[in-house]
């Protein structure tokens, strides 16, 4: 059963979660006397030790920004993020440790490789940064055979260059395999990469979980990656995360107005495709009230009329990050959404 | 007659041993007033035949065939008719509108420019069009005084599309026209296109990576994979039952959410992309096919029916049974 509770649990201990963030924030201050952006605006998040999580919006919605501070890259502005139990600590040397343990994968390839490094040193790169004392070369090996790049030692005296677009993504997976982390973060792992490649990825990502129980956040756009890997969805909007839950109930029944709009305008939607004009505001003008509310369909209809000043008025509860499903709208909490 | 039929279109690039062919003879039919689209992996030659409707290619890429566009061939024309046809016969919504909009000049004296270079308007009467077209693709009018980073990557992509309807061309050639954009920044595109097409009965040749945007915004289907076409028809049947074995992986590779055998299991292609400088001997997709057969290493397919106003490139199409 599904609740839309907003009981909080302290970071990452009563769930059991890998990794956990608690009301994060984090705000660039504004440039020029402008107003600063409040690019994640009060985020729950967890992901589980084995699970796979989808975390998806549009660009501009701040989840790049909440992947990078998951991982210590961005120091957030307030809230924590907790990883195995303990909050993270922002010391060069204990994010050092951290990022053993959790591990970016980079969107994009082609600009997150070097050039002029070969295979074998874009995958080593790690265990020399980490002082890795056992045998590199073995190491190396067993990544990029993981990543499946076989046989591996093929691979290593190539660059780049000589590589196709899916081999690139899979160097950049070994790069991140390499030195056995419990966690990736993967920023649009295949976005850059064609139809047919993509699947492999995704397929990759799917076996690595089941063979080493790896987690895995995935932020992405697309809502078929969701489906096609993910155990859990977070949609985002505007620096908060408006619906989540399981992958099943979020994607073939989704209730809040802008989940139901995204899934809608996909091109094997069934029904009428519900378009929202305009596009997202801009994250130093977050509007008062629901944040989507300007944009929403349902409150444009007039079918949520009995909630509107609310809509308009009052904001919502930051969601919580765990397994259960939870919305953030006013209208469905009325029980609007039949 | 048809609007545009091209007839064995092959594009080359460079010469000798260094000749790359990104184009290996294409044959295309397209109705006036109908949608086609073009599908394909990165490599497989469709940016390169969109260039080549238009002879917009470098100097070193060689073109063979034809291309009739209303009964008269592009290849084949002088500089000056060349010069009338683009824009007013048939236009190009580019992939990529922030690379293909020039940063230093308003988007509004953009517009202009092939009204005015076509002698179409007086320059007061171009800035009253610019206004009316913005409109038309959803902009306010004002906006005409804008460069174009001021924009966001949606409405630069209407900007193109404004400029693409500038001189009424009968024929709209939109190369990714939604590539990189938010899936509801694409909706509206495509929501966009459609209306303007079907209201001006403007036909539309459209190419992307994305079979299933394809599938949902045209009447037919073209699949191309190392230059050629692999498989044509009607674009819901191609979609959902594919004859050719690309066909059918390229399209399964696209998620059905809601669909429990795509749910846990994305699908892909083993192996890469062929390069277009190496080719397989043979039916070019054999090394990846998952059905073929031994003689595929060595027999080249020809396009063949494969049903009702359909053709596939395969050994198993129209065979037995």
């Amino acid at each position: 059963m599904r609740t839309d509770t907003t009981a909080r649990t302290e970071p990452g201990t009563a769930t059991g979660a890998l990794l956990s963030a608690r009301d994060l924030r984090v705000v660039f201050p504004g440039r020029r006397g402008a107003p600063p952006a409040r690019a994640v605006d009060g985020v729950d998040l967890d992901v589980g030790a084995g699970e796979i999580v989808a975390l998806v919006g549009e660009s501009g919605c701040g989840k790049t920004t909440l992947a990078r501070s998951l991982l210590g890259l961005v120091r957030p502005t307030s809230g924590t993020v907790a990883f195995d139990g303990k909050p993270l600590a922002y010391s060069s040397g204990a994010l050092r440790s951290y990022r053993k343990r959790a591990q970016l994968v980079l969107q994009d390839p082609s600009g997150s490789l070097n050039p002029r490094h070969t295979v074998y040193d874009a995958v080593a790169e790690g265990l020399r940064i980490h002082g890795y004392a056992g045998d590199e070369r073995a190491a190396v090996a067993e990544a990029l055979a993981r990543a499946g790049l076989r046989p591996p030692e093929r691979f290593f005296l190539r660059y780049p260059h000589e590589l196709s677009g899916g081999q690139r993504q899979r160097v950049v997976i070994a790069g991140a395999l390499v030195l056995e982390p419990e966690l990736i973060v993967a920023d649009e792992p295949v976005a850059s990469l064609d139809a047919s490649v993509r699947g492999e990825i995704l397929a990759l990502l799917l076996r690595l979980r089941d063979e080493l129980g790896l987690s895995a956040l995935v932020v992405t756009h697309d809502l078929g990656l969701a489906w096609n890997i993910a155990d859990r969805v977070a949609v985002m909007y505007l620096g908060r995360v408006v619906e989540t839950g399981p992958v099943e109930s979020v994607l073939t029944n989704p209730r809040h107005p802008y989940t139901r709009a995204l899934l809608s305008v996909l091109p094997e939607s069934e029904g009428a495709p519900v378009v929202l004009t305009g596009e997202p505001p801009d994250p130093s003008r977050i509007p008062s009230g629901c944040r989507f509310h300007a944009r929403c369909q349902v409150l444009a209809s007039g079918a949520a009329e009995a909630v509107a000043d609310r809509c308009r008025g009052e904001d919502l509860p930051v969601l919580p990050g765990g397994g259960a499903g939870a919305v953030a709208c006013h209208w469905v909490k009325g029980g609007g959404a039949g | 007659m048809s609007l545009l039929e091209v007839r064995d279109l092959r594009v080359t690039y460079g010469s000798g041993a260094a000749a790359v062919p990104a184009v290996r003879g294409v044959d295309l039919t397209l109705e006036a007033g109908t949608k086609l689209g073009v599908a394909g992996e990165s490599g497989c030659g469709k940016s390169t035949l969109a260039l080549a409707l238009l002879r917009l290619l470098p100097a070193s890429a060689r073109l063979e065939g034809e291309v009739l566009l209303d009964g008269e061939d592009v290849l084949a024309m002088s500089w000056g008719r060349l010069r009338a046809v683009r824009w007013a016969g048939a236009s190009i919504v580019f992939q990529g509108a922030m690379h293909s909009l020039n940063a230093v000049h308003r988007i509004g004296d953009q517009i202009a420019e092939p009204l005015l270079v076509h002698g179409r308007a007086t320059p007061a009467a171009a800035r009253a069009r610019v206004g009316e077209l913005l409109e038309h693709v959803g902009l306010p009018a004002a906006r005409a005084a804008a460069y174009p980073h001021e924009l966001s990557g949606g409405q630069r992509q209407r900007v193109m599309i404004a400029m693409a309807l500038a001189c009424d061309p009968r024929l709209i050639v939109a190369d990714e026209p939604t590539t990189a954009l938010d899936v509801m920044i694409q909706a509206q595109i495509l929501r966009l296109i459609e209306g303007l097409v079907a209201e001006q009965s403007i036909s539309l040749l459209m190419i992307s990576h994305d079979l299933a945007v394809l599938a949902d915004t045209c009447d037919r289907l073209a699949v191309m994979y190392a230059g050629r076409v692999v498989e044509e028809g009607p674009a819901r049947e191609v979609y959902e039952a594919a004859a050719h074995p690309y066909g059918r992986a390229l399209s399964s590779a696209f998620p059905r959410i809601g669909d429990p055998a795509s749910r846990r299991a994305p699908r892909g292609l083993p192996g890469d992309p062929p390069d277009p400088a190496a080719l397989p001997g043979g039916c070019t997709f054999h090394p990846r096919c998952p059905v073929a057969l031994d003689a595929c290493g060595e027999l080249d397919q020809e396009l063949r029916e494969a049903g009702a106003g359909r053709r596939a490139a395969c050994v198993h199409v129209g065979s037995a049974s």
